[in-house]
């Protein structure tokens, strides 16, 4: 029988010199979800994505995977199990072209990524599907530019391009709308939609319109415990949830008027 | 953002335009490096031919070098013990077994680099920053002590009178030109390697690893190991140079693996242009043409001061080296 969530905390625990950013985390996430993990600042979101690909290794606390445990692997092993990460700083190769980027990813697959006496010239052979990709997110006119020399909501979607290259079961999405216009949202909220079919998405995100337009389930968390677990609809109404979230956030509003 | 979508329509109607680019541009690259070979083949009319085996052996101990900083971003301060390996083991080897070939010796030595930059590599590859180089430069005076202290290296004196043999045990290198071109043939081969590493499915992982280490981490790479490949390819290589140099000078000494010469070949591709091809081969230049010539000179005792000074210049002007500020300059007026 297949277990019933592909993604399971139990007990999650970090503490850092006593302060305690994730405590005891139970988080299960279903097959197919797009799972949202919400909170206010500082509620410990993008250090249980941390701990989840291991870039952290918990104080306590187990991490499943189908089931499986997965708490003692390293951060690289993680991935190849299709458990992939995005970064909230959009994580990109900045000196290589477009199109590269997604071909390092693809290349992982040849298995070739310590042949050193072959040419460069093997991994041509990716380039259809790499251009796939990017057609994707709507890049294949830039396959040729360098990276950083792309504006940031293009970087974003190669990002997401170069996560879907490794063709993941489970996607985690550190803010994939921080620092976004209206338009590139909108973009964005599209390309996750069509990059979870078939696939389980966590993402931690602060804009409640994409939550509510995309989410499945949300968690939310305060002070790195689990406040309230539910639907869109329930965790809007959920009392504790308002104070929790406008609390902060109308003090955030107080503070910038100040 | 327009210029963007220029270039977006730019590629979309003409796909075929930036293939021809890339041809072009790799014609030129081959002609130039022909060009060049051709230079190295008739330079020994000109210009002494032991001075010229010096410089293509520091070019090539810088040229090993710059693979591990400008390209997976690696400041190991203690490649002179990679260096002095080489040449040791070869020079020991040479010295003792009159009947072996040079081109064994020569593989002897680069072999033992190898290894022991595998071991280097092992103990501080996981470190990062300040603590690699300070880990590598203790390794590497470690080594040192020991080529004072050992028996068979001479202590003080080195290795003196190491014999240059026989390539192949067939041709004679006693004479300075036989001896030239076999140097030659050995940089060219170095080089290569060094290209090839560059240009393969691994260098492109390692310039992943260089621009996004916890992306490429988070792509499912091992990035440890990659890096300790590179270490590896690299300390091989110094030891190549090491070697080749032993057999050219007939001699392996301590300055060798002094931690001086770490630094030098930190000047000479910092100079040159860090990350670049031919940054090394021209730091190298620029600095063992300097040393030779100063040296015989008035300003004998200077050379030091000089090259610091040029240093601090580098660094406060041309922070891209040499090369990468020609580069600039080319890529800014002709394009």
């Amino acid at each position: 029988m297949a277990p019933e969530f592909v993604l399971e905390t139990r007990g999650l625990t970090k503490e850092f010199r006593g302060f305690t950013a994730v405590d005891s985390v139970d988080l299960r996430v279903q097959q197919g979800h797009i799972h949202a993990l919400i909170g206010p600042n500082g509620a410990g979101k993008t250090t249980v994505f941390n701990l989840l690909t291991k870039f952290l290794t918990p104080t306590r606390g187990e991490i499943l995977y189908f089931g499986k445990p997965i708490t003692a692997m390293k951060s690289n092993e993680i991935a190849r199990l299709g458990l992939v990460r995005s970064f909230q700083i959009s994580a990109v190769f900045g000196h290589m072209s477009v199109r590269d980027n997604v071909r390092v990813a693809l290349q992982r697959q040849q298995g070739n990524s310590f042949h050193f006496w072959k040419s460069a010239r093997c991994l041509d052979e990716l380039n259809e599907r790499a251009d796939q990709l990017l057609a994707e997110v709507d890049l294949l006119g830039f396959a040729d530019t360098l990276t950083i020399e792309l504006p940031y909501g293009r970087k974003r979607a190669l990002e997401l391009a170069t996560t879907l290259a490794l063709d993941p079961k489970v996607l985690l999405l550190d803010e994939p709308t921080q620092g976004m216009g209206h338009e590139d949202v909108d973009m964005v909220v599209g390309l996750v939609r069509r990059a979870a079919v078939g696939r389980t998405v966590v993402m931690v995100e602060h804009n409640l319109s994409v939550v509510s337009r995309l989410c499945d389930r949300i968690t939310v968390l305060a002070r790195g415990a689990i406040l309230a677990e539910g639907d869109y609809a329930a965790m809007s109404a959920h009392p504790q949830v308002r104070e929790a979230y406008l609390g902060s956030e109308a003090a955030a509003l107080e503070e910038a008027h100040a | 953002m327009s210029s963007l979508e220029n270039i977006q329509a730019a590629a979309a109607v003409h796909p075929k335009v930036e293939q021809q680019r890339q041809r072009a541009a790799l014609l030129r690259k081959r002609g130039f490096y022909l060009a060049l070979l051709g230079v190295a083949l008739v330079a020994p009319l000109a210009v002494y031919p032991v001075f010229l085996m010096k410089l293509l052996c520091f070019a090539l101990f810088a040229c090993a070098f710059n693979l591990l900083l400008g390209f997976a971003g690696l400041l190991s301060f203690g490649h002179a013990a990679f260096l002095a390996s080489g040449g040791y083991v070869t020079g020991y080897l040479l010295s003792q077994y009159s009947g072996l070939s040079t081109e064994l010796g020569i593989l002897a030595g680069t072999t033992a680099s190898g290894l022991l930059g595998l071991g280097f590599g092992l103990l501080a590859i996981r470190r990062q920053g300040i603590y690699f180089a300070m880990i590598t430069l203790a390794l590497a005076q470690l080594v040192f002590f020991m080529f004072v202290q050992a028996p068979f290296t001479g202590g003080e004196n080195g290795l003196q009178g190491v014999p240059r043999g026989h390539l192949f045990g067939l041709f004679d290198l006693s004479s300075n030109l036989a001896m030239y071109y076999f140097v030659l043939a050995v940089f060219v081969f170095g080089f290569a390697v060094i290209q090839r590493t560059i240009h393969s499915p691994y260098g492109q992982v390692l310039k992943a690893i260089r621009d996004n280490e916890p992306r490429a981490i988070s792509l499912g790479y091992n990035v440890d190991a990659h890096k300790l490949l590179a270490f590896v390819i690299s300390a091989t290589l110094t030891g190549l140079a090491g070697a080749t140099k032993t057999v050219v000078f007939q001699l392996a000494s301590l300055t060798d693996a002094h931690w001086h010469m770490s630094g030098e070949v930190i000047l000479m591709t910092l100079l040159g242009g860090v990350g670049t091809v031919l940054g090394p081969l021209v730091g190298a230049g620029v600095v063992v043409t300097l040393q030779s010539y100063l040296s015989n000179g008035p300003l004998g005792d200077w050379v030091h001061v000089i090259l610091g000074v040029i240093f601090v210049l580098c660094v406060l002007l041309f922070r891209a080296g040499i090369v990468g500020w020609l580069q600039k300059l080319i890529s800014r007026n002709f394009k």
